[in-house]
């Protein structure tokens, strides 16, 4: 008995590691593609329809070219550093996972119920821009050190109001626990969601996330027109695939963080009754997140450097104190 | 520093941007299936060459090979053979034994179809040369001839004697006296 009581736990803990990351792994191969055709829609065009039907097997084409793509090393590059950097960006993308709930009950979620959930998150998501600092340094290349300098700037300049936006969410809680914050938001009609009782800072933690991500219009880092390709100049191959692997991934999470924290995460019509329909919930509001994320992409021009730092420093940071002194305010005032 | 009603009257620029890109979402693509469909294309348009024939079937091309000298990349080789009137190709006194065109080389300018005498060679919007080889680009005269007129013999036809004047003896013997 004494047995079971310990290897239970790991094997159940193994399994859903397991599946969540094949889920993960798969879902960032579609994303790729979905992200492709919903662009190429948004630009008048089609999009690859070409491998497989509706180009389906594009990803996997894809990743069959990266796979045999040779693999090179700078001459002077840094090479622990040059070959750790890749796992140092995939690793907290994955293991984000770890705290969201992706349905009602502990069957959906690895860990079960976090009580430091959110300051995980954060942690987490603070340690991936290491990936791409190291890359850049460890590359010896001036485009790749400038991508990596840009990364560490922009990270700073967003952390504090990431934080800061989440921080409402948490006194409006009362709790850290991803699952406490999706309960909080379940009872009543969709207005109970944090997205129309925080709207500020739903915002803040869109913009921020979009940092965070480093993608269009934040996607300094990267800019291939002044940059090449930033901190992923030296890198091919699989190696390659790793950085675009972390970013997709953490596209997904950033995606099921924000539908977590303020589009009520799981909770739905009839959860109670049918625990599967949570799911379905959680991954429709995923999805949603993640077109928007596209949509966005398509829109927006990207940032100029240093009106980026102005305005995580001078907007997005003050907005976001305020919004945590309204939040407590209104808490004290006994109005929320 | 802009002023705050500045900053406000520019934001209010962003929703009307991610509108058009939504917008766009609904519009139909403009992306052409290229191998199986193609744009419309001018009937002018240079696309690859073809040898043409007369209605009876005779080959317009005389293996002059002005075109070869026309070509500015030097992707035309013509080599001429005599015709006769048991194996006659073209109605001149000689006719193109060998035609190639290195597409791999052409630059499509047309030259060849100004410099041609007979109006032999036509560029045409008809296909594009693609290939996987290079010699596969090379394209000999059997890919560039284009066929016989329905219900017309292809070349080479017999022909009575006397129809084609010019072209059929041999050379005559040079005096070398003179």
């Amino acid at each position: 008995m004494q047995e079971h009581k310990i290897v239970a736990p790991i094997l159940e803990f193994l399994l859903k590691s397991v599946v969540l990351i094949l889920i993960a792994l798969t879902g960032f191969a579609y994303t790729t593609l979905l992200e492709r055709r919903f662009i190429a829609r948004l630009q008048a065009r089609i999009g690859p329809n070409r491998a497989g039907p509706q180009g389906l097997l594009q990803p996997v084409a894809d990743g069959l070219k990266l796979i045999v793509k040779e693999s090179i090393t700078p001459a002077l590059a840094d090479k622990f550093v040059y070959f750790l950097a890749p796992a140092i960006a995939v690793v907290p993308a994955l293991i984000v996972f770890a705290v969201i709930p992706f349905g009602s009950g502990p069957l959906f979620s690895l860990m079960g119920d976090l009580n430091i959930g959110v300051l995980y998150v954060l942690a987490v998501l603070s340690v991936g821009v290491y990936g791409a600092v190291l890359a850049g340094w460890a590359s010896n290349n001036k485009y790749a050190s400038l991508g990596g300098l840009r990364a560490s700037a922009q990270m700073i300049s967003y952390e504090l109001a990431f934080g800061l936006s989440l921080v409402a969410v948490v006194l409006m809680a009362s709790s850290a626990s991803l699952n406490d914050i999706v309960k909080y938001q379940q009872p009543g009609n969709i207005l109970g969601w944090l997205i129309f009782r925080q709207p500020i800072a739903a915002g803040i933690f869109a913009i921020c996330a979009m940092a965070e991500l480093a993608r269009a219009p934040f996607d300094l880092v990267e800019a291939e027109q002044e940059l090449t390709a930033g901190f992923l100049t030296e890198y091919g191959g699989m190696k390659f695939a790793l950085f675009y692997m972390s970013e997709y991934v953490k596209m997904i999470a950033m995606s099921a963080l924000f539908a977590t924290f303020f589009l009520g995460g799981w909770s739905g019509p009839f959860v109670n009754e049918f625990p599967v329909l949570s799911l379905v919930y959680f991954a429709v509001k995923v999805l949603i997140g993640l077109l928007i994320i596209v949509w966005v992409r398509a829109t927006l021009p990207r940032f100029r450097y240093d009106k980026l730092m102005a305005f995580g420093w001078k907007a997005l940071l003050p907005l976001s104190l305020a919004n945590v002194m309204l939040t407590a305010l209104l808490i004290v005032l006994g109005v929320y | 520093m802009s002023s705050v009603r500045d900053i406000l009257s520019r934001l209010g620029g962003i929703p009307v941007g991610f509108a058009t890109v939504f917008k766009t979402f609904f519009r139909k693509p403009v992306t052409v299936q290229y191998p199986e469909k193609q744009k419309p294309m001018s009937a002018r348009f240079r696309g690859r060459h073809h040898l043409k024939r007369y209605d009876d079937g005779l080959e317009k091309c005389i293996g002059c090979a002005l075109c070869a000298a026309a070509c500015p990349s030097d992707a035309i080789y013509v080599e001429a053979a005599e015709n006769n009137n048991d194996k006659r190709f073209s109605p001149g006194e000689r006719y193109a034994k060998t035609y190639e065109i290195n597409m791999l080389r052409c630059i499509f300018c047309g030259y060849c179809e100004d410099a041609c005498p007979t109006n032999a060679i036509i560029l045409e919007p008809i296909e594009f040369p693609t290939g996987y080889t290079r010699e596969g680009m090379i394209y000999t005269k059997d890919k560039l001839l284009e066929p016989a007129p329905a219900g017309v013999q292809g070349t080479p036809q017999a022909t009575p004697a006397g129809k084609f004047e010019r072209a059929i003896l041999p050379f005559p013997p040079i005096d070398v006296s003179v």
